[in-house]
């Protein structure tokens, strides 16, 4: 969090000092990332090493109005994000029952050591086994986020303040009350950070397991026949449509944590 | 609030921290009604003495005792047979995030109503100042904060440990007369540094050694 802050103010500092906007700025990074692009295709010229910004609009324009284009993307929009739910209400449940009672976070650490050091590869080829690849980027991705939200959350409710739960003590503040005003004040920043990795990786852990497993109508299918094909360009489209989604739902997740987080501070007693 | 006569003996606490002994053989009587102002040089353990009224340490050796002088309804106490006392901690310890009316009515006598508790703030604070998160207020102003906090909770005494650190003479005793105000019936005991609070206050000077 201090990092983070200390960069803003940073940039803000840099802001001032090149006397353009920040969104001046941020476009023109952008067209020279796009610039370097074009030149890069057209140094290479070979589509099929590498795609230029040109090409992948054409395959866009190619995928955009055929319903199968749709179809995918929602499912697997779908299947990563029902996963990640699951996960994160599971990882906070689990954590904070983990919390409460030591043994079983004791019992879990095992577990939770396993699931963080298992190479995601190996999960999908055994959720292949034994769910088959209909439901597997809900599991991979469930997989990923859970013990990422469950470490978070114990480490989040660690870091309440022992002077306040001092205070509550000695004024008899009730358990309901000590959560609202206490806990999820603590609790909050950790569970932003760790929803901002945890979301990037079940996009990223999902869709690797969609191409291990080829479900029908899913971005990993799309992915691998356009890798059977040769099709560079469409990679590059289904890529671009990949971090699209993500980030947009990584700025919308987070939105709406902060607003429970305000919501929290401002509903009245 | 029927609030009983009662009286807290102390008798032959001791405690110490490793090797240092804070006191040995202290031994004080507190009745309920009454003002006490608790003083001694830093180190003479002024909030170990509170800490372990407020049952948040235990002494070494020694025994604190209640004895009623009549029968009364005592305000609810989490742990039966410990006398329901509250603090105003050395630091403030208050909910950053909420406003202080929040921070209030979380500790507040269930009795009293929202306007109630707002009404109190506002003898102490700016009325600006109630609603927003305290995180954005001054420390003098958190400071009252916290008194106002621990004079409206259901308790049989209250204690104070430097209540008017980062307060300005003019609330400073304003400060005091609303602790006095509040306080009838109730024990208080103010840990300070400052000989004037002794007759600000009406106390009863207790000197640790």
């Amino acid at each position: 969090m201090k990092m983070l802050m200390k960069n803003s103010y940073a940039s803000r500092a840099a802001g001032n000092r090149q006397g353009l906007s920040a969104p001046a700025r941020r476009a023109a990074v952008i067209l020279f990332w796009l610039a370097l692009w074009q030149l890069a295709s057209a140094v290479i010229d070979n589509s099929i090493l590498f795609a230029s910004p040109a090409d992948v609009i054409r395959s866009f324009a190619a995928m955009a109005p055929a319903a199968d284009f749709w179809i995918s993307t929602g499912w697997t929009f779908g299947k990563i994000l029902l996963g990640f739910f699951t996960a994160f209400l599971a990882g906070i449940l689990l954590g904070s029952l983990a919390f409460r009672f030591r043994f079983l976070k004791e019992l879990l650490a095992p577990l939770v050591l396993l699931a963080k050091s298992i190479p995601v590869a190996s999960f999908v080829i055994l959720a292949l086994i034994w769910i088959g690849s209909e439901n597997l980027s809900v599991f991979i991705s469930f997989l990923v986020v859970l013990p990422m939200i469950y470490v978070n959350t114990i480490a989040g409710l660690e870091s309440t303040d022992p002077k306040l739960l001092e205070m509550a003590a000695v004024f008899s503040v009730t358990l309901p009350k000590r959560i609202r005003f206490i806990y999820i004040p603590a609790l909050l920043p950790y569970l932003k950070s760790s929803c901002r990795v945890a979301l990037g990786m079940s996009w990223k852990s999902g869709i690797a397991a969609e191409v291990i497993g080829v479900p029908a109508h899913t971005i990993g299918e799309n992915l691998y026949m356009a890798k059977i094909y040769l099709a560079t360009s469409d990679v590059f489209a289904w890529t671009i449509v990949i971090i699209l989604i993500s980030a947009g739902f990584e700025k919308l997740f987070l939105a709406l944590l902060s607003r429970i987080g305000a919501w929290n501070e401002r509903c009245r007693l | 609030m029927n609030t009983p006569d009662f009286t807290l003996k102390l008798r032959n606490l001791s405690k110490s921290y490793g090797e240092l002994a804070v006191w040995a053989d202290l031994s004080l009587t507190l009745e309920s009604g009454r003002t006490y102002c608790l003083m001694g040089a830093s180190g003479s353990g002024k909030t170990t003495l509170l800490r372990i009224l407020l049952g948040l340490e235990t002494a070494e050796a020694g025994s604190v005792k209640i004895e009623y002088s009549h029968e009364g309804i005592l305000p609810s106490s989490p742990s039966s047979g410990r006398l329901p006392l509250v603090s105003v901690f050395q630091e403030n310890r208050l909910c950053e995030d909420f406003s202080p009316l929040d921070n209030v009515m979380l500790a507040a006598d269930p009795a009293l109503s929202r306007q109630d508790i707002y009404g109190e703030l506002c003898r102490l604070l700016p009325e600006e100042s109630v609603l927003r998160p305290v995180r954005t207020l001054s420390g003098g102003m958190k400071r009252r904060v916290a008194i106002v906090r621990a004079m409206l909770a259901p308790s049989a005494g209250i204690l104070m440990d430097e209540p008017f650190t980062g307060l300005d003479e003019d609330t400073r005793q304003s400060v005091i007369s609303y602790i006095l105000e509040k306080a009838v019936g109730k024990l208080l005991l103010i840990a300070t540094h400052q000989e004037e609070d002794i007759t600000a206050l009406g106390a009863t000077l207790i000197r640790l050694p």
